[in-house]
């Protein structure tokens, strides 16, 4: 570093200039330019399909540019694998997690650069004692040894950070890192980001929350069909200045709740009283009226997944009992739940969700497969034209229903998962994270569907870590804590989200 | 695994099966369990003979010469169906080439016989990604098919007793030459596995190939030469065999890659890829070579055997899958 970069601007640990990336004749980046800093954590953001993943793979050298340039450090750098994104510094922490589980944590962090003894063979030990130390200088309790199978996610994470750190990496790209922590999971990485940032490291934030952007980023940078609308200091901008350019036009009242008129004296379509379940749960109690939107908020752990599985038949109530119209109810497996009129959109859409591989259509049509048919053969007529009537209604955008699922946007593929439940016309729909990883767009869409699906009388349970959200759609809200269930509040007893979030917390009344 | 030193007996037994990673051990259970049980009932048989128990350990070295490359390429989440036809390939061609050129032309021509259908299948699979299950299965009928053709069905005796001394005729010493190949591939194996980079490469290919591709590894490379590692490491089984039977013939090898598969998968290789153990594989090996010494010496046909030896499989796989 010459006495000049001193004085004046600072040189940029990674610059990219008129990045253009095309894939075929669709143009998905249009000169994009982005400049990161050492020690700044960059705020990536922007809608599904804007541009921000396939960015960071060419950063990666997963995909080659097809024109513009990367300079690292102030040189051109060409990347064209992952080997050469590692020797310029790069490092990514994975949204979809990419360690070898069979192996432990220090193999995983040396691998492909083992160190060898005089032998040629691979020395563990020294890996040991790599993984030690990177671990010690940031601070964390992680025994090397253990082997990442059994890791929760949190420290898949961990592990990956310092892999690329163990890499020499100067810049780490980190893609909602926060997607599948728990809270205190989260405060964990943002002093962790603190400390990498003290040692210069820069960080590419990709996220889709905003309050977690304002709290950790220093810059952000907004991408929009492929282009950069926004680049600033953080300090300087307000969250609408940021939501706009995220979505391109003026900030609907989507988020917002509106009273749908929803009848609080309506019939008890299902009740739950005193639901145990082997692991978490140890008393949930929780009634949902016809017509009515029941948001299920709670921290990571307080069981709110494990009473969404225990309603669709998928773990057994060890005591309690479900009721639906008043009928006592044991749900043995999801099949017995799906004919007591309920549905469940798991968390997880890739995992159980959706067949990825599968063409769109013959994901939507699968819960319904049986009414498409003709004698014992299903009708592709039939199928065809529900398909196509799902994808209207919908809105979902895919060119051809033919192709697999996987080339859709998470935000597509999540609107085929809420089609194809909703469809299914179940009495009383259980989502849980709805809209995890999705963007704000297809949020409000998903949303309004959820509130048309419960003003048309039928039962909704909402399960949601995103307030704001919760807020928007739920004319009440059960807090479970601790795998029981701790409060009940009206919408319109909640002032503010603070507030709610101060109960869920447990620190107020 | 360390343990710590027990408070009490029972506790310490509790513990030790509690922490016991039940899928890599069922193995040696199995094997001690089986051992003691033929001990007991064919003791009189003369089972316990020396001689019977290195007889175990020549007739299952072909077996675990292969099954050691097989653990490579199950570890990696492949499957060679073609072992065992490819060593009856590579033992004609090794009997006729010793016949006609002398040793060392006839030793290279069946190793190069395995190297060829290695690189063709490691190829397919790597690169031109056809499931490995496909292409060894449609080699296995091929490599079989030019094995009984090009011999015209006629078993090819070996004369050079340079050859059969080396390839499982002979001993070492008061050692078979076989139990010594075993140790060998065993020996090799396990450190290429175990402490080399390579291995590493292989597992975490195998245990996810797109992190394995994010942090830098060539799979397609790592495929390809596991695969041909298997069709080198083949023909050489198969050499043993014309060694051991003093000729080569079409049908040596017959139906080994199920028996192959078989061993790997009982010493705790997940069939998933992303683990392999290579010391588990060996006494897989010998456990199926175990089980059909005893079955012969308690005097059943060979239907009998086979519906045993099944069954025996069967259970020991789905034990081997309870956590």
């Amino acid at each position: 570093m010459t006495q000049h970069a001193a004085t004046s601007q600072p040189v940029p640990t990674v610059r990219m200039r008129n990045v253009v990336k095309s894939f075929g004749p669709v143009q998905v980046l249009k000169s994009v330019d982005l400049d990161i800093y050492a020690g700044e954590v960059h705020a990536l953001a922007g809608e599904n399909g804007a541009g921000k993943s396939t960015l960071m793979k060419i950063l990666q050298g997963v995909y080659p540019i097809t024109s513009g340039s990367i300079e690292v450090d102030g040189h051109e750098t060409i990347i064209r694998s992952a080997n050469d994104a590692e020797d310029a510094g790069i490092g990514m922490v994975f949204q979809e997690f990419s360690l070898i589980p069979s192996m432990t944590v220090a193999q995983n962090i040396s691998l492909n650069r083992e160190r060898r003894s005089r032998l040629g063979l691979i020395d563990d030990r020294a890996a040991i004692l790599e993984a030690t130390r990177i671990f010690d200088d940031l601070g964390v309790s992680l025994d090397p040894k253990s082997n990442v199978g059994g890791l929760g996610t949190a420290y898949w994470q961990l592990v990956e950070i310092a892999k690329a750190l163990s890499r020499n990496a100067k810049v780490l790209v980190m893609d909602e890192p926060t997607a599948s922590l728990a809270r205190h999971e989260v405060e964990n990485l943002f002093s962790l980001i603190e400390r990498l940032k003290a040692r210069g490291i820069a960080i590419v934030y990709i996220s889709h929350r905003m309050d977690e952007i304002r709290r950790i980023a220093d810059r952000i940078t907004v991408l929009r069909d492929g282009r950069v609308v926004l680049s600033d200091v953080l300090g300087d901008l307000t969250p609408p200045q940021i939501i706009e350019a995220i979505i391109g036009r003026r900030l609907a009242s989507d988020l917002v709740y509106r009273d749908r008129g929803h009848d609080a004296d309506a019939p008890i379509v299902l009740s739950a009283t005193g639901i145990a379940s082997e692991h978490v749960l140890e008393s949930v109690d929780m009634t949902v009226r016809a017509g009515e939107i029941v948001g299920l908020a709670g921290l990571m752990g307080s069981g709110r997944t494990e009473f969404a599985r225990v309603l669709y038949g998928m773990d057994k109530a060890t005591r309690g009992e479900l009721r639906i119209d008043g009928e006592v109810v044991t749900f043995s497996n999801p099949r017995a739940a799906q004919r007591a009129g309920m549905a469940l959109i798991p968390e997880d859409r890739r995992e159980q969700g959706l067949v990825l591989d599968h063409s769109v259509s013959d994901n939507l049509v699968l819960p319904v497969i049986d009414t498409l048919r003709v004698g014992p053969l299903v009708s592709p007529k039939k199928a065809r034209g529900l398909t196509q009537q799902l994808i209207r209604e919908y809105s979902v955008k895919a060119d051809d229903p033919n192709a697999p699922i996987r080339l859709l946007s998470g935000g597509n593929q999540q609107k085929v998962v809420v089609a194809k439940w909703i469809n299914r016309a179940p009495r009383v729909l259980v989502m849980d994270e709805p809209t995890a990883g999705v963007d704000i767009g297809t949020k409000t869409e998903i949303l309004e569907l959820v509130r048309e699906y419960a003003t048309a009388g039928n039962s909704v349970v909402f399960i949601s870590s995103e307030l704001p959200e919760l807020l928007a759609v739920s004319d009440r809200i059960v807090i479970l804590r601790a795998g029981r269930t701790y409060r009940e509040i009206k919408r319109a007893e909640v002032e503010s989200e603070e507030q709610l979030q101060l109960i869920i917390q447990g620190v107020a009344a | 695994m360390s343990i710590s030193a027990p408070k009490s007996g029972e506790s310490s037994v509790t513990r030790f099966l509690a922490r016991m990673d039940w899928r890599s051990n069922v193995i040696y259970v199995a094997f001690i369990l089986v051992f003691i049980l033929f001990a007991i009932t064919l003791g009189d048989s003369g089972f316990l003979s020396t001689n019977n128990l290195l007889n175990i350990v020549r007739q299952t070295a072909t077996i675990s010469v292969m099954a050691v490359a097989m653990t490579f390429v199950i570890a990696n989440a492949e499957i060679d169906l073609s072992v065992g036809s490819v060593a009856g390939l590579a033992s004609v061609i090794t009997a006729i080439t010793v016949t006609n050129f002398g040793l060392i032309p006839g030793v290279l021509a069946g190793l190069a016989s395995g190297a060829a259908i290695g690189a063709v299948n490691g190829a397919l699979v790597a690169w031109l990604r056809v499931p490995s299950f496909l292409v060894t299965l449609g080699m296995l009928g091929l490599a079989a098919g030019l094995a009984q053709w090009i011999t015209g069905s006629a078993p090819q005796p070996i004369t050079d007793s340079t050859y059969v001394q080396i390839f499982g005729g002979g001993n070492l010493g008061p050692i078979p030459g076989l139990l010594v190949w075993t140790a060998l591939a065993v020996a090799t194996g396990w450190v290429v596995m175990n402490r080399t980079s390579y291995g590493r490469r292989v597992l975490a290919t195998g245990g996810n190939p797109t992190a394995a591709a994010y942090t830098g590894i060539r799979t397609a490379r790592i495929k390809f030469s596991v695969l041909l590692t298997s069709g080198i490491v083949a023909a050489l089984a198969g050499m043993l065999y014309a060694g051991r039977l003093e000729s080569g013939r079409f049908q040596w090898g017959q139906g080994d890659e199920l028996t192959v598969i078989a061993a790997v998968i009982l010493g705790g290789t997940s069939l998933f890829g992303g683990r392999g153990a290579i010391i588990g594989t060996l006494f897989g090996s010998l456990f199926m070579g175990l089980v059909n010494n005893g079955l012969i010496l308690a005097g059943l046909d060979v239907a009998q055997q086979q519906v045993i030896r099944g069954a025996i499989i069967i259970a020991a796989v789905a034990l081997s899958r309870k956590k």
